[in-house]
């Protein structure tokens, strides 16, 4: 009986050794699989059609004018992380910081009906927004900070954009491969749409935590867009550019990590 | 025949049970399979992506957050180690989790490249991965909810019956034996495997992608402070990751079973349908 059992277990034995074999066979596979895939431009491509996907979702479930989350003072972190370019080496913005950013200007042009140039008492007599707001890095790790700032959408209104203006685009001074990289421009940049330069919360900040900005948080001044990512919170903002389309500038995708594979929108 | 006498004619299971049924209808084998695929990738994906920041917390930000979690690598004159920080108990996991080799070499990283996809440590990609089959996930899993509701399978099938309810004793003790139902009883879904599907399907599963969406900012926004509920952001980070281990517990036990209970017979009817229902040792008539 025992040896019958055995006889008509064995084959089972087999086929359970070679299914364990074709399971870790086929795992494998598929991570290799995955990774070749991932150089596979046109696999990448229908991959990346999620965002769009995302992004008109994001819009239908979460308004235009949706406000993200403000908290309490309480909740302020007490030192705000600092990421990316913690100190930018490019000669005028160290000639700038030098001189307590007094010959700063903002220089806002493009798309627009009048061009303008904004000193930094300029931007601080304006009407000011402070919000205690979550930043959220793609990384994965949150920060609480409080932010003041004149809003995006006030200086929009000083410039009048034009009506094919569809994004705002942020040039930064930090060269993101370091400055002695003569010849390729590496400054960091960003771009929105319309809708979110227009939002209530889009600021261009002055201040953090009620103290000037400080140099690793993007002084003079850096964008807050409180609906995406860390990376779309440009620093150091040097000048703002009204575009139609950004396939002809840099990379091609709007913004610096934009052009490293990163998606154009931040929101998920 | 009185109705009382047709109810209970209707009521028992056949004396002979079939030898082989029809147990798992097309869709719900097609559905199946891409969740199969869905969930690999999700989860290799969601590893890399965890490796950005291999740290989890209680809280709304990473900053005043109570870290829970904590993978890292730190050089020793031993050389680099890998270190993981749970709670806080602190486990030397060189090899795996903090420190695994990347091309031969120990490299820093939360989860090993052989776990993450892609292999190498690539955020933006293993992102367009995720987000990509999240949404296959989600619609998939929703196209899946309505079918069980609308075809009744969730009710005939999923939902235990008050009696199954009342044996799950007999079942738990059966399954620690690793005794798998026979005869009639190996139509229906035993009481602990539905229960653990409805469990799976009704909470880790919704949990899964609310805590994901949680993670969006811009979907934060749509009632605003909402993320409040999951106990702020960086807790809805860990709620997700907490629910694909549970996810993946119920994987590894579901595979177990699927072993134990007999691999052929339950592949075949996840991919044909035909189940080949194992012969009751008490009605002999039926064996082969």
């Amino acid at each position: 009986m025992s040896r019958t059992f055995t006889l008509m277990r064995a084959p089972q034995r087999v086929r359970r050794r070679l299914l364990r074999g074709a399971v870790a066979a086929a795992g494998a596979a598929m991570l290799t699989g995955c990774d070749r895939l991932s150089r596979n431009e046109a696999f990448v491509d229908t991959l990346k059609s999620a965002e769009r996907l995302s992004h008109a979702a994001a819009g239908v479930v979460a308004p235009r004018r949706a406000m993200a989350q403000e908290f309490e003072p309480s909740q302020v972190a007490p030192v705000f992380r600092s990421n990316g370019t913690l100190s930018p080496g490019d000669a005028d913005y160290v000639a700038l910081r030098n001189s307590g950013f007094a010959g700063y200007k903002l220089a806002v042009g493009g798309l627009v009906a009048k061009p303008a140039e904004f000193t930094l008492d300029a931007l601080r007599a304006m009407p000011a927004r402070t919000q205690i707001t979550r930043h959220d890095c793609v990384e994965g790790w949150s920060c609480i900070g409080k932010w003041k700032g004149v809003q995006l959408s006030y200086i929009l209104e000083q410039v009048q954009p034009q009506a094919e203006a569809r994004y705002v685009l942020f040039r930064c001074y930090d060269s993101m491969d370091g400055p002695s990289l003569e010849g390729r421009d590496s400054r960091y940049y960003e771009s929105i749409d319309m809708d979110d330069a227009r939002h209530a919360q889009t600021i261009l900040a002055y201040e953090l935590n009620d103290k000037a900005l400080p140099v690793s948080n993007g002084a003079p001044l850096r964008c807050r867009v409180e609906r995406q990512l860390g990376y779309k919170q440009a620093k150091y903002v040097r000048a703002i550019e009204l575009v139609a389309d950004f396939s002809k500038i840099r990379g091609g995708k709007g913004g610096y990590w934009e052009d490293e594979g990163y998606e154009w929108y931040g929101g998920i | 025949m009185d109705i009382e006498a047709e109810a209970i004619a209707v009521a028992t299971p056949p004396a002979v049970a079939p030898q082989s049924i029809y147990r798992h209808r097309l869709p719900v084998r097609v559905m199946h399979w891409i969740n199969v695929v869905c969930m690999a990738i999700l989860l290799g994906s969601g590893l890399n992506i965890f490796n950005a920041h291999p740290t989890l917390y209680w809280g709304h930000d990473s900053v005043t957050g109570t870290p829970w979690l904590s993978i890292r690598g730190v050089n020793t004159p031993q050389g680099p180690v890998g270190k993981t920080r749970l709670g806080s108990v602190e486990f030397t996991t060189t090899g795996v989790l903090g420190i695994s080799k990347v091309d031969g070499r120990p490299t820093e990283r939360g989860f090993p490249s052989w776990a993450t996809i892609p292999g190498p440590q690539w955020l933006a990609m293993a992102r367009h991965w995720h987000l990509f089959f999240a949404w296959l996930f989600v619609v998939n899993g929703i196209a899946y909810v309505l079918y069980t509701i609308f075809s009744r399978h969730l009710v005939k099938d999923l939902v235990p019956t008050r009696q199954e309810l009342a044996n799950i004793g007999r079942s738990i003790v059966d399954h620690l034996k690793f005794k798998h139902p026979t005869g009639a009883a190996a139509t229906r879904y035993n009481v602990l495997q539905s229960l653990t599907y409805l469990i799976v399907i009704f909470v880790l599963l919704p949990l899964i992608v609310i805590a994901g969406m949680a993670l969006s900012p811009r979907l934060d926004t749509v009632v605003t402070g909402w993320v409040d509920l999951l106990g702020g952001r960086q807790s809805a980070r860990s709620l997700h990751f907490l629910a694909a281990a549970g996810l993946l517990l119920f994987v590894v036990i579901h595979v177990f079973e699927v072993i134990v209970a007999g691999v052929w017979n339950e592949m075949r009817s996840m991919i044909t349908g035909w189940y080949k229902v194992p012969p009751d040792p008490a009605s002999p008539e039926v064996r082969p």
